[in-house]
C-alpha cells in the first residue's frame, strides 16, 4: 500500500486542486494542501468558508450527502482516496474522526471505545480488546477516570469526558490520521485545556488536522495552520509564521479580529 | 422606512390612555372565551365517554350471573344409552332427558305429561341432559342414585329472573277473601271488599284509557280517508266508478264507527269505578297466592273476582286479611318469552330456594353457541389471538424493513417521494378495501378478460382460506403496513445524525451503522407505533366480515388456518342476534375487546415513557 514517491513521503496527505460542490454551490475552490505526519494542522477562517467541508473530504464523510460532489486528488500516502478502488469504510479506519459536539454511543464507555476494534477486528480474543480499550482510554487521558465505570453508559460522563472519549473511541480503531471538527467548541474551558494538552500529546503518533474558531487554540496547538476564506484556501504555513507574519492581509485582518 | 416621522412620546402615551384599558380587557375577554371553548369541548368529550362506559359495564352486569336450578335427578340410563356411555369414547354423548325431565316435574311437583309438560322442561336449557350423560361417562358410580344437579336455564328464563319482563309485584291485598266454586272445575269465584286489589284495577284502567286513546286516533285517521275518498265519488261520473267508490266509503264510515265504539268502551272501562275487567292475554297478569295454590284471575270487579286454579288449593276455606296475597306482573303475557304457568312454577321454586345463581365464567370460557345462555366468547378470542400473530408476524418485519430502507439507503429522489405520498396515502384508504383486496387477492383469484391470471394466493397454503386467522391476518398487515412504516420511519428520523456520524467516522458500514445504532435507538418508537397499529387491527371489522370471519363458529380454532372468528366480527354477530342475552354478552365482548386495546395502549405509553430519549 505504501508509495515512495519523492512527494509522498513528507507528507502524510496532499491534496491537489480540490473543488467540492453541493448542488450548484462551489464550497471549497482549487484548494492545495500538504498535511505533514506527526504534526498538528490547524484550519481556520470565517464561519461557512469551508474548512469543515474540506476536513470531510478527507475521510469521505461527504460520500453520506447526496447532493456533494468532489473534484480534484486527495492523497494519503500516496494513494487516491477517491478512486474507485478505495472503500471509504476503510478509508475511516485509517482516517479518524473527532465531531464538534461529543456524541458517544449510548451504550457502555467500555462498549463506545471496543466498536471500532470490534467491527474491524483488530482483536483476537477479549483479553487484547481488553488492552485496546485501556490502551485507548488512557492515551485520552481518560482511564484514571473512567477505568471503575466502565460498564456505565458513555452519554452519563460529563462534556469534556464524553469529548475524550470520543478521542479514545477514534484512537481505538489505530487510524493514521485524526480529524477534529471544532473539538472543543462544546466544552468549557477547563475541559478545553484537557483536550489540547491531549492533542498535543497525540501529535507524537498521528496527523491531526483540527478544525478551529478559535486563535488561540490554533496559536497553541499547531504546527502548521491553513486559513481558509469564501472556499479559498488563502495562506498555509507555519504556524508561527501565519499569527506573526502573514503574508495576506485578509489573515492579518482575520487574526487580529478585525472580521469573522 | 418612510418619509413619516412619528411622534414616539404620543405613541408611548398611548399605552396609559383610555383606550388601553378596554383593549386590554378584550384581549382578556378574548383568552377567557377561548379557554371556556376548551373546557366547554372537554367536558363534552368527558361525558361520551362517561356514557360509552357507563352502558357498556351496565349491560355487562347484566350478565355477571346465570341462574341454575337445583334438581334431584335419579341417575338412570337405557341399556342402549349404557352401551354408548361406556364405549369410553368422549365424543359420542347421550342426552339424559328423561331422568332430567322426571326431576323437573318432581320439583315442579305436578303430574303433567307430554306436550302439556313442555313448557316445564323448557325453562331448563337444551343440553342439559347431554351434560348429564357426561357426568355418568366420568362416573358411573352415580348410576342409580339421586344426584344432586344444578341445572342451567334456558336464556329466557335468565332474562325473566333478571326482570327484563318485570317483577311479580304486590298488587294490594286488604280484606278477608272468600273462595266459592265456579262454573267448571278448576274455575272459583272470590270476593273481597270493595277495591282490595287497588294496585291490579290501576293497571288494569291505566291500560285501558290508554287502548281508547289509541282507538280514537285511529278512528281519526280513517276521516281523512273518508274525505279523500268522498271527493273522488263527488268527481266520478262512471256508475260503475261510482258504486265502487260508494262501498269504499261505506267501509271507512263502518270502520270508523267500530274505532270509535271500541274507544268508548275502553275509555268507559277505564273511568267506570264498577266495571267488570276481562283480562286478556294483552293484559297484565293477575295471580292470587291462597291456601298453598295459585289462581290466575280471568276477570276483575271491585269486590269479585273469577279466576282459573293454576295450582291447586289446599282447601276452599275463606282467608283472613294477611293470609292471601295478589301479585300482579305487568308485562302481558303476550310480549313475555315466559308464560303465566312457568311464572308460576319459577316462583314456585324461588319460595323453595331451588334457584342458584353462579358467576358466570361460560361467557368468558365456551365458544359461540345458538344457545344464548351458552354461548361464550372465548373461540372469538383465540381467533383474534392467532389472527393477531399472523398480522404482527408479517407486518413488524416488512415494515422495519420497508422503513430502514427508505430512511438509511434509498436515493432521496422523485421515485422515493412518490412512494413517500403513497404509503401515506395508503394509511388512509378505508379498511374494507383492503378487506376487498384480499379477498380479491389471496381467496378467489384475478381474472382478466375471461382469462385466470392466478388462483387464490392462500389457496396454495390452505385448501379452503376463507375465514382462518391466515386470511385475516394478512388483511389486517397489508391494512396496518403503512401506519406501521410510518412510524417507524418517524422514529428512524429522530436518532440523531451525529449517531450516524460517530459510526461511519469509525469505519462502520451502512448496514452496521443502521443494526448497531439506529435501529436499536429507534426500536422502542418501533415497538410503540407497532402495538398501537395492532391495537387499531385488533378492532378492525369491516376487513374481516369480507373475507368471512363473521360466520357461526362452534370450536376455538386451534392454528392459523382452522375456520375462526374475531372478537370484533363476534360482536357484531351477537349484536344481530334477536335473542335478548346476547344483550349481555355482547356488551361483555366488548368490555373484553376494550380492556385489551386499553392494555396495549397502555404498553406503549409504558414503552414510550420508559425509553424515551433526549437528546
Amino acid at each position: 500500500m505504501l508509495d515512495t514517491g519523492a512527494t509522498s513521503t513528507e507528507y502524510k496527505i496532499t491534496a491537489n486542486k480540490v473543488n467540492v460542490y453541493y448542488g450548484d454551490t462551489q464550497a471549497i475552490k482549487d484548494v492545495d494542501v500538504n498535511i505533514e505526519a506527526n504534526a498538528v494542522t490547524a484550519f481556520i477562517g470565517p464561519s461557512g468558508c469551508g474548512k469543515s467541508t474540506f476536513l470531510r473530504c478527507l475521510n469521505r464523510m461527504n460520500d453520506t450527502i447526496d447532493i456533494c460532489r468532489v473534484t480534484g486528488e486527495i492523497l494519503l500516502d500516496g494513494n487516491d482516496i477517491y478512486a474507485r478502488a478505495v472503500d471509504p469504510v476503510n478509508l475511516r479506519a485509517r482516517v479518524g474522526m473527532v465531531f464538534q459536539k461529543p456524541n458517544p454511543f449510548p451504550k457502555t464507555i467500555y462498549d463506545n471505545v471496543a466498536y471500532g476494534p470490534r467491527i474491524h477486528g483488530l482483536a483476537k480474543d477479549k483479553a487484547e480488546l481488553d488492552q485496546i480499550v485501556e490502551q485507548s482510554l488512557r492515551r485520552a487521558a481518560l482511564w484514571t477516570e473512567a477505568k471503575d465505570r466502565l460498564d456505565e453508559p458513555g452519554t452519563g460522563m460529563s462534556g469534556g469526558q464524553q469529548q475524550r472519549l470520543c478521542i479514545a473511541r477514534a484512537i481505538a480503531t489505530a487510524p493514521e490520521v485524526l480529524l477534529m471538527d471544532e473539538p472543543c467548541s462544546a466544552l468549557d474551558p477547563i475541559a478545553t485545556a484537557q483536550v489540547e494538552e491531549l492533542i498535543d500529546e497525540l501529535r507524537q503518533n498521528y496527523a491531526v488536522v483540527i478544525v478551529t474558531h478559535s486563535m488561540q487554540q490554533a496559536a497553541r496547538v499547531s504546527q502548521k495552520t491553513a486559513f481558509f476564506h469564501l472556499g479559498h484556501l488563502l495562506e498555509f504555513g507555519e504556524t508561527s509564521k501565519i499569527f506573526t507574519n502573514p503574508d495576506h492581509e485578509k489573515t492579518q485582518q482575520y487574526i487580529t479580529g478585525r472580521f469573522g | 422606512m418612510s418619509d413619516t416621522s412619528y411622534d414616539m412620546a404620543a405613541l408611548s402615551a398611548k399605552h396609559s390612555d383610555a383606550g388601553a384599558a378596554s383593549r386590554l380587557k378584550k384581549r382578556y375577554w378574548a383568552e377567557w372565551r377561548l379557554k371556556a371553548y376548551g373546557v366547554f369541548a372537554i367536558l363534552l368529550a368527558a361525558a361520551a365517554l362517561v356514557i360509552l362506559v357507563y352502558t357498556i359495564v351496565a349491560k355487562t352486569l347484566t350478565v355477571t350471573n346465570e341462574y341454575y336450578i337445583s334438581l334431584d335427578v335419579q341417575m338412570e340410563a337405557s341399556d342402549r344409552q349404557m352401551t354408548t356411555l361406556t364405549d369410553g369414547n368422549p365424543d359420542t354423548s347421550v342426552d339424559l332427558k328423561g331422568p332430567l325431565r322426571d326431576a323437573l316435574r318432581d320439583a315442579a311437583n305436578t303430574d303433567l305429561k307430554g306436550r302439556k309438560a313442555r313448557p316445564l322442561y323448557d325453562l331448563v336449557s337444551r343440553f342439559e341432559g347431554y351434560e348429564l350423560g357426561g357426568i355418568i361417562e366420568a362416573n358411573p358410580d352415580v348410576l342409580g342414585s339421586s344426584y344432586h344437579y344444578e341445572a342451567l336455564l334456558d336464556d329466557s328464563v335468565q332474562l325473566y329472573l333478571k326482570g327484563d319482563f318485570g317483577f311479580l309485584e304486590d298488587a294490594g291485598s286488604r280484606g278477608n277473601l272468600t273462595i266459592k266454586p265456579g262454573e267448571s272445575d278448576d274455575q272459583v269465584i272470590l270476593e273481597m271488599p270493595t277495591n282490595a286489589l287497588g294496585q291490579a284495577r290501576l293497571a288494569m284502567r291505566e291500560d285501558r284509557s290508554q287502548e281508547g286513546r289509541v282507538f280514537r286516533r285511529s278512528a281519526q285517521d280513517q276521516e281523512r280517508a273518508f274525505n279523500e275518498t268522498q271527493a273522488l265519488l263527488d268527481d266520478a261520473t262512471d256508475p260503475a266508478e261510482k258504486e265502487r267508490l260508494q262501498g269504499l266509503l261505506d267501509g271507512f264510515d263502518a270502520q270508523q264507527k267500530d274505532l270509535f265504539g271500541r274507544a268508548d268502551a275502553a275509555l268507559n272501562a277505564a273511568t267506570d269505578q264498577q266495571h267488570v275487567f276481562t283480562l286478556r292475554g294483552d293484559d297484565p297478569s293477575v295471580f292470587i297466592r291462597v291456601n298453598k295454590g295459585w289462581i290466575k284471575i280471568t276477570e276483575l270487579a271491585s269486590e269479585r273476582m273469577v279466576g282459573t286454579i293454576m295450582d291447586p288449593l289446599d282447601s276452599m276455606d275463606a282467608a283472613a286479611e294477611g293470609s292471601w296475597k295478589a301479585l300482579l306482573l305487568e308485562t302481558p303475557e303476550s310480549v313475555r318469552q315466559i308464560n303465566d304457568r312457568q311464572a308460576l312454577w319459577l316462583e314456585n321454586f324461588k319460595r323453595e330456594d331451588r334457584l342458584v345463581t353462579h358467576f358466570n365464567k361460560r361467557v368468558l370460557l365456551s365458544s359461540d353457541s345458538s344457545n344464548a345462555e351458552l354461548a361464550g366468547i372465548w373461540g372469538a378470542l383465540i381467533g383474534s389471538f392467532w389472527t393477531m400473530m399472523v398480522t404482527f408476524g408479517l407486518v413488524f418485519p416488512i415494515g422495519v424493513m420497508a422503513s430502514i430502507y427508505l430512511e438509511e439507503f434509498a436515493p432521496k429522489n422523485r421515485v422515493t417521494d412518490f412512494i413517500e405520498v403513497n404509503i401515506n396515502n395508503l394509511a388512509a384508504v378505508p379498511s374494507i378495501v383492503f378487506g376487498l383486496l384480499g379477498l380479491t387477492i389471496l381467496l378467489s383469484g384475478v381474472k382478466l378478460f375471461g382469462v385466470d391470471l392466478f388462483d387464490g394466493l392462500l389457496k396454495t397454503i390452505a385448501e379452503d382460506p376463507r375465514s382462518t386467522p391466515l386470511a385475516g391476518g394478512v388483511v389486517l398487515a397489508l391494512m396496518s403496513l403503512p401506519t406501521i412504516i410510518i412510524a417507524a420511519r418517524a422514529s428512524i428520523k429522530a436518532v440523531p445524525p451525529s449517531i450516524r456520524d460517530a459510526a461511519l467516522g469509525l469505519g462502520a458500514s451502512k448496514l452496521q451503522t443502521s443494526t448497531h445504532h439506529v435501529l436499536p435507538l429507534a426500536m422502542p418508537g418501533i415497538l410503540t407505533g407497532s402495538i398501537i397499529a395492532m391495537a387499531q387491527a385488533l378492532g378492525e371489522t369491516a376487513p374481516l366480515i369480507i373475507i368471512g370471519m363473521n360466520s357461526f363458529i362452534q370450536d376455538p380454532p386451534g392454528g392459523p388456518l382452522d375456520k375462526a372468528n374475531v372478537l370484533p366480527s363476534l360482536i357484531y354477530l351477537w349484536n344481530n342476534n334477536s335473542e335478548r342475552l346476547f344483550d349481555g354478552k355482547t356488551a361483555v365482548a366488548i368490555s373484553v375487546l376494550l380492556i385489551f386495546l386499553i392494555l396495549m395502549n397502555a404498553l406503549a405509553v409504558v414503552l414510550r415513557k420508559r425509553f424515551e430519549r433526549r437528546w
